[in-house]
């Protein structure tokens, strides 16, 4: 018997150990990125006619007047604790603001995710297969198009068409105001909090606000992934174990489907948790263009208002879940590949 | 026989032959490769010779509202007098379209030079050197390149948007940060590889110093890379600026034309069906960014092994029993 | 009864510069469960000759020819039907074993992919136990069939793809380079395995490699190509003994063996199959060259003992002047700059 199962217990150990210092590296990277900036964040941040004691008193509050290594040793230990700060200008623990927005965001990446790969892969499959035909043609340009194409101008587009022009569907918010009135939250996304209190019309409306947001960010996520998913399947086609089977007789139908593709999408799964990157940093565009209450938004508005609290709180975040997909990521691909165990 | 005797010839001939050499991959192109590589670089020549030219080509200012006295109508559709219609501030949206491609491409260019000067270098001394220095850096770099781009791009503007004066220069350094871990750890990677290779192992033994080895083997090998990443580089910049700009932490307002601002700006005129003031921005920034990837997706069939495709001639049988060669 | 017959088989490679002529012109026999050893240098044309007579070629190649098999010439057959006799009737091992396998597919599915493929009436009971049966014979055992290509050796995974090229039973199986990637010690293996195929088989082999100790150990006839032509053939014995042609006797001589004093070697490089040498291909490094060699090409001729040359050396005696019969003198042969 193989001892795949041993192997692949131990290489989730071993990459689990790497994560830390990863980690470390880039929460202490945060911290001096938010200490570099010159000036007083507290008086930056709540503006110029605030009384000297209340900002004194606020800079106490959130420890600004301690030595920096202190400051670097709370400020770990409370992230460790899940403590990600309060905000400054409006007296939000991030952790709350994550809970309550984060919702949102989920909704949007998630859909936008599933759009982006769906697309991905079947026209990278097609036109990897097909190379060199009007298919592949077709499908290449579109990739390149769709992602040139800046989310916030793909945004408005659909909002100059599909809401102004055509009318079919709403461009800002999540869901109309008497749908979020009325709908109980449990998990604050609204999607399975309407699945949750079996509201089909608050799902309606909650899906008609969804489709542009989500196709807008997937068709762009999506053209990159057409390259990518195209080029592993032309390589994968070349490699020697697709000559090999073709010499055993072995149909061309098979030969794509169960050899090249399978294999060509090994790396493809990769690039999908390193995508997360872009679909972090697509989500805010995204939620500024159709007003989507999310995180993204929501640290937007932070940094327009320059409360370094809250930017540091949310980015920290962010980072931190960058870092859990790709260690996801790296066990998907450890379990289908067999080859990556250590 | 031809190759090895060309070969010979070229190291007589010297830079002439081997800047043939180098165009050979290119004039072999066959069909969508060729296509991509002079649609995108015919694109990409448009946007320079705009973004070059602009004071002579754009009709107004960046930021012009008025002339001859009359103040430009505001939101105006096009028409013969602004052929891409106006602004809600009255400023006319051709002529924004041409300063923002000098914009873009300052910015870009900028940060190009940046990167190359920071990532190439670190990446070959780090690659050829390695040990504790190289370790640490790989650390620092895999930790920014963890970032989400943008997210990081935002943060670096945010921070030094108080300090540096000129916002292109804010830009440019956001969109830098972002990128050099990219260069360096290409560079690296293909210095270690370099490294291990029997020529270069061939020098050590023979004593040469370090610095003449990078110099003579690795330098030259590594640079060849450069240019297709660059440009690909360069289109994801361009969106990237966009996308700061769109927030508004890219180039102010105040300082210069930007596409991204412009269509930021463009977002409530949509609301009432307005499409001139956000379409031809969007417009301009998907057709450049398109440019510039067509002409390194073309760069990169041809120079790439593994997808080139060399052209394939149909063979014809002559008669049996010549023996002859035709 | 011979399982395969090529006649004047051309395989030819389109480039920018005109067709390279891989295969030139060659014709060859293989009885069945004979062992035929095909022997020359790099760059000869044997390996596109084993994949020619398969049809596996690479885009840009086209045949011309037969290559008569169960009375049909495969050279002119639809793929459909040429794709249903790779496996059950013609099989091909190649030489770079540690790639060849599906590394995402364990033993067992690549083993069920092919029997499925051919046999599709053929249950799971009986397909596994034909795998594990020819698998037993290469010395591979069961407790591994349900494991990763990567976890086996580049000897095993050799022999896991010649069971895999047998299990269908083929008339005939080209092995191309079997052994070339593979150490000595895990080499003497594999070819005992192949030597055994006429015994535990009953299938033909085509034996391509470039090195004349394989071919005298294990095969019945050799044929050697050079520069797209065969030209010598015949049983291995007898022309390893009296090899007919300079450059079968140049090639004997150039193996190293104990007895080696001093290193002897073919001076020139191979030809450039794009424009090859007028008349006969090998008379720059020949050097038994007549006038003759450099205006036509030799002709084939049947020697005693079933062998067979291509060479003006041996005649035939009335197509050959006496002025063509005069010694070649040729300049001094450019220094062979690296190839």
């Amino acid at each position: 018997m193989s001892n795949s199962g041993t192997s692949l217990k131990t290489y989730a150990l071993t990459r689990l150990a790497l994560v830390v210092p990863m980690v470390l590296i880039l929460l202490t990277l945060v911290f001096l990125l938010m200490r570099v900036a010159p000036g007083d964040p507290i008086s930056a941040a709540l503006g110029g006619h605030v009384p000297a004691s209340v900002i004194n008193q606020i800079r106490h509050q959130v420890g600004f007047d301690k030595p920096l290594y202190v400051q670097y040793g709370d400020y770990l230990w409370d992230i460790v604790r899940g403590n990600f700060g309060t905000t400054i200008t409006d007296r939000r623990p991030v952790s709350s603001i994550i809970v309550e927005n984060g919702g949102a965001t989920l909704e949007l990446t998630i859909a936008a995710g599933l759009v982006a790969i769906t697309i991905g892969v079947v026209v990278g499959l097609l036109a990897g297969r097909y190379r060199d035909t009007w298919v592949d043609v077709g499908g290449r340009m579109f990739g390149i198009v769709a992602y040139a194409m800046p989310v916030f101008f793909l945004g408005f587009l659909a909002q100059l068409f599909f809401g102004v022009y055509l009318g079919w569907l709403p461009v800002s918010g999540q869901a109309s105001p008497i749908t979020q009135a009325f709908l109980p939250v449990h998990t604050h996304i609204l999607f399975i909090d309407a699945i949750w209190a079996r509201n089909w019309a608050a799902l309606w409306d909650i899906t008609r606000h969804l489709i542009l947001p989500a196709m807008t960010l997937g068709i762009v996520i999506g053209g990159i992934f057409i390259r990518l998913v195209r080029v592993n399947v032309i390589r994968s086609l070349k490699d020697d174990y697709v000559e090999a089977a073709r010499a055993r007789g072995i149909g061309e139908r098979s030969v794509v489907y169960h050899h090249a593709f399978r294999n060509a999408l090994v790396p493809v799964v990769t690039v999908v948790g390193l995508q997360m990157a872009l679909l972090l940093g697509g989500a805010i565009l995204t939620e500024e263009t159709f007003n989507w209450p999310g995180i993204g938004q929501t640290l937007v508005k932070y940094l327009e208002n320059r409360d370094y609290v809250g930017v540091q709180g949310i980015i920290v975040v962010f980072a931190l879940i960058v870092v859990f997909f790709s260690l996801v990521i790296d066990f998907v691909n450890a379990f289908i590949d067999p080859r990556i165990r250590y | 026989m031809a190759a090895v005797g060309a070969a010979a010839r070229s190291s007589r001939r010297g830079f002439g032959s081997r800047l043939r050499k180098l165009w050979s991959p290119i004039a072999e192109t066959q069909g969508l490769a060729r296509v991509m590589l002079v649609a995108g670089a015919v694109i990409t020549f448009f946007f320079v010779v705009l973004a070059l030219f602009g004071r002579w080509i754009a009709p107004y200012g960046f930021s012009q509202y008025q002339a001859g006295g009359h103040r430009f109508p505001q939101l105006a559709p096009p028409s013969g007098a602004h052929l891409m219609g106006t602004t809600v501030e009255s400023d006319d949206v051709l002529s924004r379209i041409v300063w923002g491609a000098q914009t873009e491409l300052k910015v870009v260019v900028l940060a190009l030079v940046f990167s190359l000067m920071l990532g190439v270098p670190l990446g070959l001394l780090s690659g050829y050197f390695g040990g504790v220095w190289d370790r640490g850096l790989v650390l620092v770099m895999d930790a920014f390149f963890a970032f989400p781009p943008l997210l990081l791009a935002i943060v670096i503007a945010f921070l030094l948007g108080s300090t540096v004066s000129s916002s292109v220069v804010t830009a440019a350094i956001a969109i830098t940060v972002v990128y050099v871990p990219q260069y360096f750890r290409v560079v690296r990677n293909h210095v270690i590889s370099l490294r291990e290779e029997t020529y270069v192992e061939a020098a050590r033994a023979l004593g040469a110093r370090p610095f003449r080895i990078i110099h003579k083997y690795v330098f030259f090998n590594v640079v060849q890379n450069v240019p297709v990443i660059a440009t690909l580089n360069a289109a994801d910049a361009i969106l990237l600026l966009a996308a700061l700009g769109f927030l508004g932490y890219g180039v102010q307002p105040t300082e210069a034309a930007e596409w991204g601002y412009d269509v930021q700006r463009a977002l409530s005129d949509a609301t009432t069906g307005i499409w001139w003031t956000g379409l031809f921005p969007g417009l301009a920034i998907v057709i450049l960014v398109t440019g510039i990837t067509l002409l390194g997706e073309g760069l990169n069939e041809t120079i790439n092994p593994v997808l080139r495709k060399r052209r394939v001639v149909k063979v014809v049988f002559p008669g049996k029993g010549t023996g002859r060669v035709e | 009864m011979s399982v395969v017959s090529v006649r004047d088989l051309r395989v030819y490679y389109g480039t920018p510069h005109g067709p390279v002529r891989a295969v030139d012109g060659v014709s060859l026999e293989i009885q069945e469960g004979e062992t035929l050893g095909l022997v020359g240098e790099s760059g000869c044309g044997k390996s596109t000759l084993g994949r020619g007579i398969l049809g596996l070629l690479p885009e840009g190649a086209a045949a011309d020819g037969e290559v008569v098999y169960g009375g049909r010439n495969l050279v002119t057959l639809a793929p459909r039907e040429l794709r249903e006799l790779r496996g059950p009737d013609l099989g091909l091992i190649f030489q770079e074993p540690m790639t060849r396998l599906n590394p995402l597919l364990r033993i067992d599915d690549h083993f069920a992919e092919t029997l499925k493929r051919h046999e599709p009436g053929i249950g799971d009971a009986e397909a596994r136990r034909r795998s594990l049966d020819v698998l037993g014979k290469m010395g591979i055992p069961p407790t591994r069939f349900r494991q990763y290509p990567h976890e086996f050796s580049g000897g095993m995974r050799q022999r896991i793809m010649i069971a895999l090229a047998l299990v269908l039973r083929p008339k005939l199986l080209i092995a191309d380079e079997p052994t070339t990637a593979l150490d000595v010690i895990v080499e003497a293996q594999i070819l005992g395995i192949l030597a055994d195929l006429k015994a535990g088989f009953g299938t033909a082999l085509l034996l391509i490699t470039h090195n004349l100790g394989i071919i005298a150990e294990s095969c019945d006839r050799v044929a050697v190509m050079y520069a797209g032509k065969l030209v010598e053939e015949g049983p291995a014995r007898d022309v390893f003994a009296e090899p007919a042609h300079p450059y079968t006797r140049e090639l004997l001589e150039s193996t190293i063996s104990l007895a080696t004093t001093a290193l002897h070697s073919i001076p020139g490089a191979p030809p450039n199959l794009l424009e090859p040498p007028s008349g006969c291909r090998f008379h720059p490094r020949c050097p038994d060259a007549m006038r003759v060699c450099v205006e036509r090409e030799p002709v084939e001729l049947r020697l005693d003992g079933d062998r067979r040359v291509e060479c003006w050396l041996h005649g035939p005696e009335d197509q050959v002047s006496d002025e063509g019969r005069r010694e070649l003198v040729r300049e001094e042969i450019a220094i062979a700059d690296e190839a």
